[in-house]
């Protein structure tokens, strides 16, 4: 017991000196800032059109979904394409060949995730309120709905990718889960409200965190009148809560047992022979 | 003694499909001693290292590592056991220093009287021969820099077994000697059982106190390399001049024949040579022997019969 908390403090240790690499490394840098530029591009492009059927600007809209959805694809496809990479570079298995390793490098995972998300929805949020005008940020309700929504969408996106993680087999095979979460964000009324889409479609999207996640951001930043354009006319508090933590809880519920499985499979033999592979294809 | 055993294997086998990769390995190892597994490619060294550092599962047979089986083990055993593998590329962005203080703290809650643990960073640093690269990533140092760390993390938190494949690949001459040291001192000073994997021969018989010979999933010989060549040379080389003429002859009973050319030609016999087989002729006539008999098809009795095991 006291073990695995000194793991998990050092987990703690891990996931911090692992973030301050992300912050200060190229690779992992450019992307995201790339990102984050080309959306802030197309919200200050339609920051003067308005939501179909009111004068609000559709780029603010915009900027509290994507706002939203960071968490849910910053949770699932960090997480999972870093649990997919550093199995095939041996990783996991340098940390299953410690005491209590694996739980220090679970936690590790999930501090460095967790904190670059929230520099993530932090940086967007701070330029969103110099860009952009109309967030409702002045009350503290508005503020509890952000934090509860950000940690409940975390709770419930972790695990699903570790999850993902640990299925796929190799760091190159989980860009299609990075594509597929492109698919699913495209119905998930990110973009553009989802009352526009087919019926079937938005019964799609609504069964992913991802479209409960800008819904959430949205009930937290927006005027109480932007309510009008979501289905039916309604925050939908509960049932945000509701579909979080159902994910929430498939995800806690499968994750250890697959990531258990996972690591008792690493061997030597096995990063060796997936190098391999991964070797003869860039030959 | 009993206790003092500390890897005990008995009858592995390990099978995939309908392919034996180990056909009831046995062997064991004292503490402290330092025992080499030397074999060709595919000989089954790596299953047989993965299996006692438990990370593999075997199909059958008893396998004893610090009087647990490792693949029921717990985290407490795990700290008493340190691993090298053959390949590691990660923590790429970690700076020396900084991963090696890391990894060691998780050891700290796993103490033994008279072995702290973990290792001293500095110290551990300095006796891997990394010091000037301390503070420099993962991802910048060179193959045998690498090489190195992975033997320090290996070793940080002072294992009582340690586990090493293939530990000295891409390493310089100097910094293969540099390790035969640190080797030696580990397993004299600290008493930690080592069991390594190689093909380099030279290595082997330089740091083993017994080599097992693996080919085909079988220990075709166990012994020293001294005992290994013994075993195996029947025959020796014998080279002297006499009279300004230099002969050569191979004999299968050195001692008799020198004895016998004494008795013949006393004192006008100069430059004396016996040379018995390295063992690296020991060796290759070893596996060649053992995979003839295995191509011929033969059962495991008849491989058997023809393996020279004693142990």
């Amino acid at each position: 017991m006291n073990a695995s908390l000194a793991a998990t403090r050092l987990g703690c240790r891990r996931g911090w000196i692992e973030f301050k690499q992300t912050l200060t490394n190229a690779d992992s840098l450019v992307p995201t800032v790339i990102m984050t530029a080309a959306f802030l591009g197309v919200m200050l492009l339609t920051r003067t059109t308005t939501v179909p059927g009111t004068h609000f600007s559709l780029g603010t809209t915009m900027l509290t979904s994507v706002l939203g959805m960071s968490i849910g694809v910053n949770g699932l496809t960090s997480m999972g394409g870093l649990l997919a990479a550093e199995r095939e570079d041996g990783t996991l298995l340098r940390a299953k060949a410690i005491p209590q390793g694996m739980t220090g490098y679970l936690v590790g995972k999930i501090v460095t995730v967790s904190l670059t998300t929230l520099i993530g929805v932090a940086g967007t949020l701070i330029l969103g309120l110099v860009l952009f005008s109309g967030l409702a940020v002045g009350s503290a309700t508005a503020w509890l709905t952000l934090v509860w929504v950000l940690a409940l969408g975390l709770v419930a996106t972790l695990p699903i990718g570790a999850i993902l993680g640990s299925l796929f087999p190799s760091a190159r095979s989980s860009g299609l889960m990075t594509l597929a979460v492109g698919g699913i964000v495209a119905i998930s009324g990110v973009f553009y409200p989802i009352t526009h889409l087919p019926h079937w479609l938005q019964w799609a999207g609504q069964v992913f965190p991802f479209y409960w996640l800008g819904l959430g951001m949205r009930s937290a930043l927006l005027p109480t009148s932007l309510v009008a354009v979501e289905i039916g006319h309604s925050w939908r508090h509960l049932a945000t809560f509701g579909v979080l933590a159902g994910w929430a809880v498939i995800g806690l519920a499968v994750a250890p047992w697959l990531l258990r499985r996972m690591a008792r499979r690493e061997s030597g033999s096995s990063v060796a022979a997936r190098h391999e592979k991964a070797m003869l294809r860039v030959r | 003694m009993a206790e003092d055993i500390v890897l005990d294997v008995r009858d592995l086998r390990m099978r995939y499909g309908r392919n034996d990769v180990l056909n009831g390995l046995s062997f064991a190892a004292r503490r402290g001693e330092v025992l080499a597994l030397l074999g060709p490619n595919g000989a089954g060294k790596t299953t047989t290292i993965e299996i006692l550092e438990g990370f593999r599962m075997r199909s059958a047979g008893q396998v004893s590592v610090l009087g647990a089986d490792p693949a029921l083990a717990g985290e407490a055993w795990r700290a008493r056991i340190g691993v090298v593998l053959q390949s590691w590329r990660d923590h790429a962005r970690w700076r020396v220093r900084e991963l090696l203080e890391h990894v060691g703290a998780y050891y700290a809650p796993y103490p033994v009287p008279g072995l702290p643990r973990p290792w001293d960073t500095d110290e551990l640093i300095a006796v891997v021969g990394l010091a000037e690269h301390a503070g420099r990533k993962v991802r910048r140092l060179s193959g045998g820099q690498r090489r190195r760390l992975d033997v320090a993390i290996g070793i940080v938190g002072r294992p009582e077994v340690l586990f090493l494949d293939e530990p000295t690949a891409g390493f310089d001459p100097e910094a293969r000697r540099e390790f035969h040291d640190l080797v030696h001192r580990l397993a004299d000073r600290d008493e930690a059982t080592i069991l390594l994997t190689t093909h380099d021969l030279d290595e082997a018989e330089k740091l083993a106190d017994r080599i097992l010979v693996l080919v085909g999933g079988r220990i075709i010989a166990d012994g020293s390399a001294d005992e290994l060549s013994r075993r195996m040379s029947t025959e020796a080389e014998v080279r002297w001049s006499r009279d300004g003429q230099r002969f050569v002859h191979s004999a299968q009973e050195p001692t008799r024949f020198v004895r016998d050319l004494f008795r013949q030609y006393g004192e006008s016999v100069e430059d004396l040579e016996v040379r018995r087989a390295s063992l690296e002729d020991t060796y290759m006539a070893l596996v060649r022997q053992a995979e003839s008999g295995q191509e011929r098809g033969a059962d495991a009795a008849a491989a058997r019969r023809l393996s020279v095991v004693t142990g």
